[in-house]
């Protein structure tokens, strides 16, 4: 589904993803750990097409096709969708308005109908009250003043609502509390699909112990130096970043 | 220390343009620049039509008379000296009024690179330096208080720091006036030349006997490519004085200017900073506290101009105003056209202790780039009343709780001071500020 | 490698931005239709003229002489302290008074020219009742005179007085006598002091005593002939316990020539009375060249003469050449409440100097103010505001927030708020910041398949949000629409 190869992107100037190379093929759950700084965010962003993320050499195919040619939007409209680490809060836009725009433009250009107001707040209430949201919460400005649990659900609930193909969730778990991280857990459990791919970025065990990756990457200094099954996130959790590193010793 | 006769020389009436008097062994560019500096107040003082005058009538003293000092040694009291004794090792340059007193000073040793003059040496062994720089951030052509210190002023200090020189120890400049039976002028000039990499920490203080004189200091400060000047400045003179100051500053690529200023004194006082941000990644910093009461009057005035992208400005000034006070904060912030990514934040805070007192505030952006974030905040009003309940649900007696309250409002500024023994050195002054004002505080 | 786009995405941004700012000007037709003119230029005969084409009892005259040579003795001395670059203006170039000719003073709409009433179809005001907004009564100014006003029986039945300022001089002289000037004196300023002695139309309102007037009042200012100064004058009087709403709209033709509009507007509230006034000011704002565009200098000011009174100003600039505009409260009455809600968008060489004054007099009064300035092009947009606490006004409180949006890189706000409080026990509080439109917001919107455009305009939206809502419903849809943001997507 997802063909990343040799990439590297530069930030201001800097190289920060240095021959990065990932394969992720529908079905599948990947998780990639690394310490902070290692160049997570900026896959993500790189993926998601963000300004300022400057793919300098490297190819990544979504689905067969070149994603690094598309806008932001139409890279959602594809069905790719980040969960930011940071979610950006949007004075004065309702987070129910934002959210019907968005679900719209992306069903416009799936060819699927658009919803009216009323099957647009059905569909929503369902998923709201599945990841334990309140009504007010999203009459609220997006993100405006929005506890870190509750820019995480909001998050999620973007994600379900967007029904996207290819999933990143950037740290969504960091800033939750245990039942918040259940709730988080359920929602992303509930979109796994044979014809849907997530990659999980993470710094802790805790949350693949609810969503159980397929693969677990390790990076550093903007390239994965591991790859093993979900038992690497156990070794890491043990030994640490230093002890799971190539070279080091068992 | 016998106190010395000393003889006003000359009679000077502010604002209007008496003809250029040549002084005794003055270069005559000095004498030209003063000339033009008269030539621009012959329209006399800046009336409150003038919008940066808007809250602050001088008019009081466009037809007054200052007398000057002449030549000739000085003394101070005992008291003040000691007053502004700081408890901690400095380069110490006492002025009595208005006149560089080299026996009370004790400007001790400094590293290679570093001169500090007064400005007539500096002036008769670097003329060439001194011409160069005086009057090249005050713009005595735009600007009242330059134009006045300019116009009448004689005497002042020199501090140079060459490229990657620092100075350990803390400059201390005093500023004196003692008591007199006629109404002094002194307008003394600073001239900081701060170059690449160096670091120079500034405290000035000005402490008087009571008295009506007008105190018009003027200082220019360039702080060159990665260069650091702190100024600490305290202001604590007679509650009959006129206090008019201004500081000049530039800032070159990666350069720090950081100001921590306390106003507790003087009748009527304007403190005037005039910043110009030339490098970019250059980072101000500017902290105001005034304490006033009675019928005192203190004016902040504050005019940072980012001429290039890049660079901030934080800025936090707080005043609190007993008996029938008026302070007075008006701070300009300019972006100029293509300075993007300019950081720049402003806020003004007063406190307003007793009926009568008068707060004005006019913080101002002026924005030309698009890419910047800029704010400004300012607020007025009275002791929180839930902290105020607080304090007291504690057990702690209103006057006491009230007094508490102010302290730690002022306090937040002096915090910003670096150094612990010249905080100290502030919190004294402020504690002193604190209890000479009666009313809501005891 | 990702191949180079043809633009690249800042200049993206920067070309959608602009289509979204840039939407022509909808409103710059001419009408063809005979006028009735005042001789051009300006002196005592032409205030005669005025004052004798209306009818106007001999005490307005006076007072509008007194007000002539009042402003003959300011010697043309505009006020020079707002931020704002014109060339001067010649009060002898401009005819001061126009009126399309017609059988003096419709008495129904049959009887008036068809012409007219095709235009404000044009404009989106149809004037025929049974086609009229649901709710809303319009005063129909065209240049210098109200061609007509609907729903004036259903009104009078239940008290309200709602005409045009000539008819209510002539119908309600003792009430046009008692507050006319009586917020805004002749001699107030420049502008003022012209309006008042060359004022030729504008709205009257009264609204009785306990009454809540149960429709939208709305005036419709149309500036048609050229070379013609538009000077009107809005008076509304809130009895005891009263209120009402009051919207007005302008538009103009497209012309090279800069016109002149200088209007004065007064409300007066009495104890428990609330007046809420809204305006939609989209009048010519000149090419993108800098060229044409009407100056617009207006003096409003509503007093809260009474206990719990309460004056609500709601503005949306996006039109004029030039704007200069403060519309101001004096809190007398103790608790009375003034509020100021402002969306100013400038564009091309378009100069807004505006904001508000709001003076404390009477105790535990508050005020509210906000402001939104959004700036493109080279155009420079200024808020300039006046918070004033008494000595008196125990207990006040004010609150100010002050945001500009700024969009590319040759435009300029401004933002120069003078706050004086002489009150211990009042809290003041002032907030302002500058920014561009976020890049970060842009990007989170554009992830979730959101188009570039539209995320503008949900971001500039959700900019404006607190003043849209303060604008009545019927306002607030073709505001929107004028700060280039629609109402799309709003759920719930
Ligand atoms: N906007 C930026 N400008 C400059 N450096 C950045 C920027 N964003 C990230 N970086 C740098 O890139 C490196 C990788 O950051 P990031 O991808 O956020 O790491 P992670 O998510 O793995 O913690 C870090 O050294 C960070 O400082
Ligand atoms: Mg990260």
């Amino acid at each position: 589904m997802l063909e990343i190869r040799n990439l590297h992107a530069k930030v201001d100037g800097r190289e920060i993803l240095q021959g990065l190379d990932l394969v992720i093929n529908a079905g599948e759950m990947h998780a990639i750990m690394g310490p902070n700084g290692s160049g997570k965010s900026t896959l993500s962003y790189v993926l998601a097409g963000r300004d300022g993320y400057e793919v300098t050499a490297g190819s990544v195919l979504f689905e067969g096709h070149d994603l690094l040619a598309l806008k932001p939007e139409e890279r959602a409209r594809a069905g790719i969708f980040l969960a930011f680490q940071y979610p950006v809060e949007v004075p004065g836009v309702p987070s129910a308005t934002f959210l019907k725009t968005a679900v719209n433009a992306v069903r416009k250009a799936r060819g699927e109908k658009e919803y009216d107001a009323f099957e647009f707040l059905k569909l929503m209430k369902a998923k709201r009250d599945a990841l334990g949201m309140s009504e007010d919460m999203l009459k609220r400005p997006l993100n405006v003043g929005f506890s870190g649990g509750e820019k995480k659900r909001n998050e999620v609930l973007q994600m379900a609502l967007l029904e996207p193909r290819f999933m990143v969730l950037d740290e969504t778990d960091s800033g939750l509390d245990v039942d918040a991280l259940r709730v988080v857990a359920a929602g992303i459990n509930a979109l796994r699909r044979a014809d849907r791919a997530m990659l999980v970025i993470t710094h802790y065990q805790r949350l693949l112990d609810h969503v159980r990756p397929d693969v677990v990457h390790i990076l550093s200094k903007g390239r994965i130096v591991r790859s093993g099954g979900p038992e690497l996130a156990l070794e890491l959790e043990a030994k640490g970043f230093a002890g799971v590193m190539p070279g080091a010793a068992a | 220390m016998a106190a010395l006769a000393r003889k006003p020389a000359t009679t000077i009436p502010f604002g209007y343009g008496a003809e250029a008097v040549a002084r005794p062994n003055e270069p005559a560019w000095l004498t030209s620049k003063r000339a033009a500096a008269r030539a621009v107040l012959a329209a006399g003082l800046p009336s409150p039509r003038v919008e940066s005058w808007k809250y602050t009538n001088l008019q009081a003293f466009a037809t007054q008379a200052f007398a000057m000092l002449s030549d000739g040694p000085a003394d101070a009291p005992l008291a003040l000296l000691k007053q502004t004794t700081i408890d901690r090792p400095s380069h110490r340059v006492v002025f009595v009024d208005g006149r560089f007193a080299p026996a009370l000073s004790n400007v001790g040793a400094v590293p290679s690179g570093v001169t500090i003059r007064s400005l007539d040496d500096a002036i008769s062994s670097d003329e060439f330096v001194v011409a160069r720089r005086f009057g090249a951030l005050a713009d005595a052509s735009s600007n009242a208080i330059a134009a006045l210190n300019a116009a009448h002023g004689s005497g002042g200090v020199v501090i140079a720091l060459a490229r990657g020189a620092s100075l350990t120890e803390p400059v201390h400049l005093v500023f004196i006036a003692t008591a007199s039976d006629r109404a002094m002028a002194f307008h003394p000039r600073v001239l900081i030349e701060a170059g690449e990499g160096s670091a120079l920490t500034l405290i000035e203080s000005h402490v008087s006997e009571a008295g009506a004189y007008w105190s018009n200091p003027v200082a220019e400060i360039a702080v060159a490519r990665d260069a650091t000047v702190r100024h600490w400045t305290l202001q604590d003179q007679a509650r009959d004085a006129t206090h008019l100051a201004l500081n000049a500053v530039s800032l070159a690529q990666g350069a720090r200017y950081e100001s921590v200023l306390l106003a507790i004194g003087a009748g009527l006082a304007r403190h005037e900073f005039d910043v110009a941000i030339e490098g970019e990644h250059a980072e101000v910093s500017l902290d105001g506290g005034y304490l006033i009461g009675g019928t005192q009057h203190s004016d902040h005035t504050t005019r940072i101009v980012h001429k290039v992208g890049h660079a901030s400005t934080r800025e936090v000034y707080k005043g609190v105003l007993d008996g029938r006070a008026r302070g007075v904060f008006q701070g300009t912030i300019v972006v100029e056209p293509g300075a993007d990514k300019t950081d720049a934040h402003q806020l003004s805070r007063t406190l307003m202790l007793s009926v009568g007192a008068e707060a004005d505030a006019k913080p101002e952006l002026m924005i030309y780039a698009d890419d910047v974030k800029c704010s400004h905040g300012a607020s007025s009003g009275a002791l929180d009343p839930a902290q105020l309940f607080y304090l007291r649900s504690r057990g702690i007696g209103e006057a006491a709780a009230r007094a508490l309250l102010v302290e730690g409002f002022i306090a937040e500024t002096i915090e910003r001071i670096a150094d612990e023994k010249v905080r100290a050195y502030f919190t004294r002054a402020a504690g002193d500020g604190l209890r000479a004002h009666g009313g809501a505080l005891s | 490698m990702a191949e180079t786009p043809v633009l690249t995405r800042a200049e993206e941004n920067a070309a959608q931005i602009d289509a979204l700012v840039n939407e022509k000007y909808r409103y710059g037709f001419v009408t063809d239709i005979d006028s009735d003119f005042a001789p051009k230029g300006l002196n005592e005969d032409i205030v005669r003229f005025i004052s004798a084409k209306k009818n106007e009892p001999e005490w307005l005259l006076e007072w509008r002489l007194k007000a002539f040579r009042f402003w003959l003795s300011l010697g043309e001395d505009e006020p020079g302290w707002a931020n704002l670059r014109y060339p001067k203006i010649d009060y002898q170039d401009a005819y001061y008074y126009a009126a399309p000719k017609q059988a003096a003073g419709p008495k129904s709409l049959d009887e008036v020219d068809p012409e007219l009433l095709k235009t404000y179809e044009k404009l989106g005001i149809p004037l025929a009742e049974r086609a009229a907004l649901a709710g809303v009564a319009v005063d129909a100014v065209f240049d210098s005179v109200s061609v007509a006003t609907t729903f004036k029986d259903k009104l009078a039945a239940m008290g309200i007085i709602f005409c045009s300022i000539s008819e209510a001089v002539r119908e309600h002289p003792e009430l046009v006598r008692r507050y006319l000037g009586s917020v805004v004196p002749y001699g107030d300023n420049f502008f003022a002091t012209l309006n008042s002695a060359v004022f030729t139309d504008g709205s009257f309102v009264y609204v009785p005593k306990g009454t809540r007037c149960p429709m939208e009042l709305s005036t419709y200012f149309r500036i048609n002939a050229a070379k013609t100064g538009q000077f009107e004058r809005t008076l509304i009087i809130a009895d005891e316990g009263s209120y009402v709403s009051y919207l007005e709209g302008c538009t103009a033709p497209m012309r090279d020539e800069n016109q002149l509009h200088a209007a004065v507007v007064e409300l007066v509230a009495l104890d428990d009375a609330e007046i809420k006034y809204s305006t939609v000011q989209n009048w010519y704002p000149g090419d993108a060249d800098g060229k044409g565009g009407i100056y617009n200098f207006v003096t409003k000011r509503g007093a809260c003469r009474g206990r719990n009174s309460k004056i609500s100003w709601t503005q949306v600039e996006t039109g004029s050449a030039i704007t200069w505009k403060y519309p101001s409260c004096i809190l007398q009455g103790d608790n009375s409440v003034g509020e100021f809600y402002s969306i100013a968008v400038t564009n091309n060489f378009q100069q807004a100097d505006t904001g508000t004054k709001m003076i404390h007099i009477g105790k535990n009064t508050s005020s509210r103010i906000i402001s939104k300035g959004i700036s493109a092009g080279r155009s420079s947009a200024t808020y300039r505001g006046l918070v004033r606490i008494q000595a008196g006004a125990e207990g006040a409180r004010n609150h100010t927030q002050c945001d500009s949006l700024l969009i590319g890189a040759k435009c300029a706000a401004h933002t120069v708020p003078y706050i004086e409080s002489r009150n211990p026990s009042a809290r003041v509080e002032h907030e302002a910041t500058t920014s561009k439109i976020s890049e970060d917001q842009l990007f989170y919107c554009r992830s979730r398949g959101i188009a570039q455009e539209d995320a503008v305009a949900l971001i500039v939206n959700g900019f404006c949000r607190e003043v849209l809502q303060a604008l009545p419903m019927e306002f607030a849809v073709e505001a929107q629409k004028l700060v280039g943001v629609s109402l799309e997507g709003s759920v719930g």
